[in-house]
């Protein structure tokens, strides 16, 4: 599974378990739009850490909070490589 | 320590800024009206010398409540938003409340006070209740205790014992993500007020963007919230319509990562972060940047304020801390010395101190507390669990998440796979518990350590 899809899977089973609704998804929409408020987007962050072994919001040399979604999935691909 | 008499909050406004103003979602208030009225529909004599209890469920009618009742009310006891109504009738026993001051969302809740007065936004003529008698006692409540809160008492010169001088010189604009009537909350209260500056009170439910938006227009100067609010700021697009010149974080543990992002987001604004309590009161600012704080303020007096570390957790003394608490059976507020034990563990790496968490293992999840027994108790209602540990997980949105370890009882025949197992706990976790309080993951451990005492040893 690609790095976004495993992102857009996680996504989606977090609002699942947090009984919310997602957002049709697109690189340009703000993450708190997506219908994760911040604590589904800090278990999303948790649950892909201990899938993928990175999170790029805590470890790195310049670590910017992810806006849009588009943000978010690259602070992976980048941490990725 | 001896504490300064402070003049009533009356007073302060005296000579008030005409374009001091308190702004929330819907309404906006000229405090200089305040000298010549009244937002407590004419009855504020009414309140004179009583023990009073704010429960309005604005933020802003509880602001202007306080502000005519400092000197007037014997007690004033304010209530938070989210008190649990089931507590209401102990918090008005412990604090021998006889008056509450409401606003229409709340005027049904007090059937069986003597005296229940509205306080509305609409400032009408009244006349002024000259203040008499001691200075008015501050109860507030505490966060993050199971059952009924704890209630603290301050007085006015320990609250605003931290708050520097200021003069009316220049227009300020504060703002806060978070509620004045908790600690953090009030202390910006308090420096508004003190400072003749404007306030801009959030409001619960409102879209971040809506906020940011609000506090744009009204030309925000300085704003205060936790580290979790500030993260929720920054991944909002709409954080660029702010520049306040002052930035400032308390309430949880201030992380590298955050200052440095909003160090980015707001290049030509100072970054300060605070440590205070209900109970010990504001402690210390930390203006260099950096998380933690530096060593150095464990030598001598600060400020007024003396700090120590005993078992790792961090102690105050200061003309900030509170008195006691109301009632004797919350123990004492003071040790023998006057100092407060504030229950955050602090570790010393090199020349910096750093927050590592809180005794008892309290987790704090983007400002709501976790009770790590509270959720052992349900994961333990499963029949194939022996025991576990619910710990903290650093969060880089939330400051800490939840996580669990489990021990399993020995595996029988008909034992499910684990996977299974494991979907059972977080539903069992699920149906029981808020959110915030779910693990984000269960892993299954062969034994947790058990100390001396024979509790589960917790770490940090």
């Amino acid at each position: 599974m690609s790095l976004r899809l495993t992102i857009i899977d996680q996504m989606a089973q977090v609002a699942l378990e947090h009984g919310k609704t997602l957002a049709p998804l697109n690189d340009d929409l703000p993450l708190l739009d997506s219908g994760l408020d911040s604590l589904g987007i800090a278990v999303l962050v948790a649950r892909l850490e201990d899938r993928l072994g990175v999170d790029p919001f805590t470890t790195g040399e310049d670590v910017q909070f992810p806006v849009t979604i588009g943000d978010f999935v690259r602070a992976y691909e980048n941490g990725a490589r | 320590m001896a504490r300064a008499e402070a003049q009533p909050l009356r007073h302060h406004i005296e000579n008030t800024p005409a374009d001091q103003f308190f702004f929330d979602r819907a309404t906006t208030v000229r405090i200089d009206d305040l000298n010549r009225g009244t937002s407590l529909s004419g009855r504020l004599a009414e309140l004179a010398g009583r023990s009073v209890l704010i429960a309005t469920a604005s933020q802003l009618t509880s602001g202007l409540a306080l502000i005519e009742l400092d000197g007037v009310a014997r007690r004033i006891t304010i209530l938070p938003p989210d008190v649990d109504p089931a507590h209401l009738g102990a918090l008005i026993a412990n604090a021998e409340v006889d008056a509450a001051v409401v606003d229409s969302d709340t005027s049904a809740l007090f059937p069986n006070l003597p005296l229940v007065v509205t306080c509305a936004p609409q400032i009408v003529p009244g006349k002024r209740v000259p203040a008499a008698g001691p200075a008015t006692e501050w109860v507030l409540l505490t966060s993050g205790t199971t059952g009924v809160p704890k209630m603290v008492i301050h007085s006015l010169a320990g609250l605003v014992a931290a708050i520097p001088p200021q003069k009316f010189s220049e227009t300020l604009v504060w703002a806060t993500f978070y509620d004045i009537r908790r600690y953090g909350g009030l202390q910006i209260f308090l420096r508004a007020v003190l400072g003749g500056a404007s306030l801009i009170l959030s409001s619960a439910g409102e879209p971040i963007a809506d906020h940011l938006g609000r506090l744009a227009r009204h030309g925000v100067t300085h704003l205060s919230g936790t580290p979790s609010h500030w993260r929720r700021a920054l991944m909002s697009p709409d954080i660029g319509k702010i520049a306040p010149r002052y930035v400032r974080l308390s309430g949880e543990i201030a992380d590298q990562p955050v200052l440095d992002s909003l160090r980015a987001a707001f290049p030509n604004s100072s970054v300060g972060h605070a440590y205070a309590s209900t109970e010990a009161g504001v402690a210390f600012a930390v203006n260099d940047g950096l998380a933690g704080f530096p060593a150095a303020y464990f030598d001598g007096v600060r400020d007024g304020v003396e700090m120590k570390v005993i078992d790792g957790s961090l102690h105050i003394r200061s003309p900030g801390t509170a008195s006691r608490y109301v009632t004797a059976q919350s123990g004492p507020l003071l040790d023998t010395d006057r100092f407060v034990d504030t229950g955050d563990m602090v570790e010393q790496r090199g020349d910096r101190y750093f927050f590592v968490g809180r005794k008892g293992g309290i987790i704090n999840i983007g400002g709501l507390k976790v009770h790590p027994e509270e959720v052992e108790a349900v994961i333990n209602r499963h029949p194939l669990v022996r025991m576990s540990l619910v710990r903290s997980r650093q969060s880089p949105i939330t400051g800490a998440i939840v996580v669990a370890e489990v021990v399993l009882k020995p595996k029988g025949e008909d034992t499910p796979q684990e996977t299974q197992v494991k979907d059972d706990i977080l539903k069992l976790c699920r149906d029981a518990l808020p959110r915030h309080k779910v693990p984000v993951s269960v892993s299954f451990v062969p034994a947790l350590a058990v100390a001396a005492t024979g509790k589960l040893a917790r770490r940090g």
